[in-house]
């Protein structure tokens, strides 16, 4: 038998090694402080990538504590639920934290200061759950992957493929971002029995947790948790050497198996799962409790936050209130960002509501941020290559993005970038390369729907075509037929005629003369 | 001298009698150029090229009977993927076609106003109104081509053009500012001159 995955470590091509600053926001004691109530809370209904749900409640309506605000039935949705107890005051498009800068329909809420609890549906004896029921829950409390991909768990879980391994994506790897860190040292328990309830009834036969190199007080935390949970059979901690974007899923998967996923396919098609450690851990809280995906740990830190921490926020807070529990901002501030330096979103607001994507606030000095330079042409340095961690070339895909060649991306695989920036980062040209992918991405999808319409217009077309075609020789049949009926009888021929001539003599008649 | 007469003759003979074949086994049915140009046409269906659909204008252009810039809705990109197709050059929109539309628009029908005539559901070229003779129609958004046939027929100016609203689905990135054209600032030195 080969030896189990994680014995011996492989790589991934490229990738770049960058100075952490975890340390920044990790100073403070456990558990990690949890935000007080808020006065209003902003949800957004639309938190994940897919498809949006259906709203359940309406204004005026007194809701409690993890009452659910949308349906889940749709096939990729995610619940939205209530963060604490109040009354919505109103459902309308406000800003949300997204790069369009657009408003989307959002929940607004005001707390009522209680945080009363709905009832809820705890289920500890988790092993008598089937799949679709386990599947059914986490859909309905709200679960989406953790880690920054927002892609609704249960959709994931609801693979059909045979799953050998679970892998716990613990391998936190932008410099700033330190919730997973925390929460594998505050509440490990819940990680190993997340990883436990998966397992058991996904029936994967073994789970390893993937975390950094430096991470050694999470190792400690982790293999304590497993002994006391008795699951040193089942659950592994490995430890991969610290290299960006290696949290990505396809660069943990390459590191840890030596496969790569093929283009285009999911870690489902080599018989593994991947899921974030947060993810997992609220699939604990979601079946063993009962509670739905309210809250998640936030790093909120960088040089332009006055005390950089930790904590426990709800979602639909606003950021500002965050910034404001860390001692607000520090004279420097330059930039706000949700996420990481290098695949984070600049806000132009910290009013914006937290979102389950939310994992870190990001508060960077002046100094932190480079001035914006001038774009410089492509001096075909191969810098960029070196670094991707997707085996891309991304100075030709760049060229063919600029030039609107959109035909040449399909033999680049452009859709295998993961956007972490690595080139953009390294680039000497200083070109937003990462900027130009997302375009051509979108492009590429855009032209896909606009292929999809017009063919749906010519198939409507032709038919159309062909009914009317079809009216014109049934209706040509019709008038041959009575023309050949009319023709056929002399008899019927004299008949009109002596009727055409009734109806004019009638016609002269003066009026009443019949009688 | 014969030999070579009689082998020359019978290859000829051989090779005729395999074209012949070839080209009634292999016949290519219906215009394939046609096909291939209709496929790069955007199936609006707006009549504004002066042929009564894509297929029409399609079959004109392969026929060398029309130019390849008078479809507005596909717009300068069509007219680019059609030259690449045909290898010619890239023209300029012709203007008396039309002109290209910044976002994409679709019809909408204002229910309160419409008195049932039926009129619009007989113009629309992709059967995207429905409702019946006295009663409301409505646009089947998703399938209206935006072809704005539907507007004249209308008795009571009823139908409008809408431009599609974005939401974060529909939102793309932009395309980031192109390169300048000269990268570095140059100084002119007086000593120069
Ligand atoms: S790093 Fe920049 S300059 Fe160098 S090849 Fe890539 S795109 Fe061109
Ligand atoms: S952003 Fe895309 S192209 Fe650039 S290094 Fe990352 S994966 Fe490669
Ligand atoms: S102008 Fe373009 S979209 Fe309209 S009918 Fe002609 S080819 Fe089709």
């Amino acid at each position: 038998m080969l030896a189990p995955i994680g014995t011996y470590l492989h790589s991934f091509p490229g990738g770049l090694k960058l100075k952490h600053y975890k340390a920044m926001s990790c100073q403070q004691s456990l558990p990690v402080p949890r935000l007080p109530l808020s006065a209003e809370y902003v949800i957004p209904v639309s938190q994940h990538s897919g498809s949006e749900d259906k709203l359940i409640v309406t204004v005026g309506q007194k809701v409690l504590k993890g009452t659910a605000f949308s349906s889940s039935e749709q096939a990729t949705g995610a619940a939205i639920h209530a963060p604490t107890s109040g009354l919505i005051t109103a459902i309308e498009a406000r800003p949300v934290p997204h790069q369009s800068g657009l408003k989307a329909l959002c929940v607004i809420m005001e707390a009522d200061g209680e945080d009363r609890w709905a009832e809820m549906n705890p289920c500890p004896d988790y092993q008598e759950l089937t799949a679709t029921e386990l599947i059914t829950q986490v859909r309905a409390a709200g679960i989406v992957g953790l880690g920054g991909a927002v892609f609704p768990t249960a959709t994931k879980l609801a693979g059909t493929e045979k799953i050998h391994t679970l892998i716990l994506n613990g391998a936190e790897c932008e410099p700033y971002i330190a919730c997973d860190e925390i929460l594998m040292q505050q509440a490990p328990e819940k990680i190993i029995q997340g990883a436990q309830i998966l397992c058991e009834i996904l029936a994967i036969p073994q789970a390893i947790i993937a975390i950094e190199d430096p991470m050694e007080n999470c190792q400690k935390s982790l293999d304590k948790a497993i002994l006391q949970a008795g699951a040193e059979a089942l659950i592994k901690v490995v430890k991969v050497p610290m290299l960006y974007p290696e949290g990505g899923e396809r660069q943990l998967v390459q590191v840890l198996t030596g496969e790569e996923v093929p283009a285009g396919g999911l870690p489902l098609s080599l018989g593994l799962l991947v899921q974030n450690v947060a993810t997992v851990a609220a699939i604990s809280d979601a079946i063993i409790h009962g509670k739905p995906l309210l809250e998640r740990i936030v790093t909120v830190t960088g040089n332009g936050i006055v005390a950089p921490q930790n904590m426990v926020a709800s979602f639909g807070t606003p950021i500002s209130e965050l910034v404001d529990f860390c001692g607000g901002y520090t004279p420097s501030i330059a930039r706000l960002i949700m996420g990481g330096p290098l695949m984070g979103l600049a806000l132009n607001s910290d009013s914006l509501p937290l979102i389950k994507a939310s994992n870190c606030i990001l508060g960077l000095s002046s100094a932190d941020v480079s001035s914006t330079q001038p774009e410089f042409p492509c001096i075909n340095c191969g810098f960029c290559v070196s670094v991707c961690p997707a085996g891309l070339l991304p100075q030709t895909l760049q060229t063919m993005i600029r030039s609107e060649n959109f035909s040449a991306l399909e033999p680049l695989h452009l859709e295998a970038c993961i956007e972490c920036g690595c080139c953009d980062y390294v680039c000497p040209s200083h070109i937003p390369l990462v900027n130009y992918f997302r375009y051509g991405k979108d492009q590429l999808q855009q032209l896909a729907i606009d292929k999809q319409k017009s063919t749906l217009a010519r198939e409507r077309y032709e038919l159309r075509e062909q009914r009317l075609e079809k009216q014109q020789t049934e209706r040509r049949a019709r008038h041959q037929k009575r023309k050949q009926a009319l023709a056929g009888s002399a008899d019927k021929q004299t008949s009109i005629a002596a009727a055409v001539a009734r109806a004019k003599a009638k016609k002269q008649q003066p009026e009443g003369s019949d009688s | 001298m014969s030999m070579a007469v009689i082998s020359l003759t019978l290859l000829a003979l051989a090779f005729g009698l395999a074209l012949g074949y070839a080209a009634i086994r292999f016949r290519v049915q219906g215009n394939p150029i046609a096909d291939e140009i209709e496929a790069l046409l955007p199936q609006t269906q707006c009549g504004q090229c002066g042929y009564p659909g894509c297929r029409p204008y399609a079959e004109a252009i392969a026929a060398g009977t029309e130019q390849i810039n008078r479809c507005p809705p596909g717009g300068d990109t069509g007219i680019k993927v059609l030259a690449e197709l045909l290898g010619t050059e890239i023209l300029a929109l012709d203007e008396g076609a039309g002109v290209e539309k910044a976002l994409p628009e679709v019809a909408i029908i204002h229910e309160d106003a419409c008195i049932g005539c039926t009129k619009c559901i007989q113009a629309c070229p992709v059967d995207a109104i429905v409702g019946a003779a006295k009663l409301m129609h409505t646009v089947i958004t998703a399938e209206c081509t935006g072809c704005e046939l539907c507007i004249p027929p209308c008795p009571v100016d009823c139908i409008d053009m809408v431009v599609e609203k974005i939401d974060l689905q529909s939102w793309r990135w932009p395309k980031p500012a192109a390169i300048r054209n000269i990268p570095i600032s140059v100084e002119v030195s007086d000593k120069v001159a």
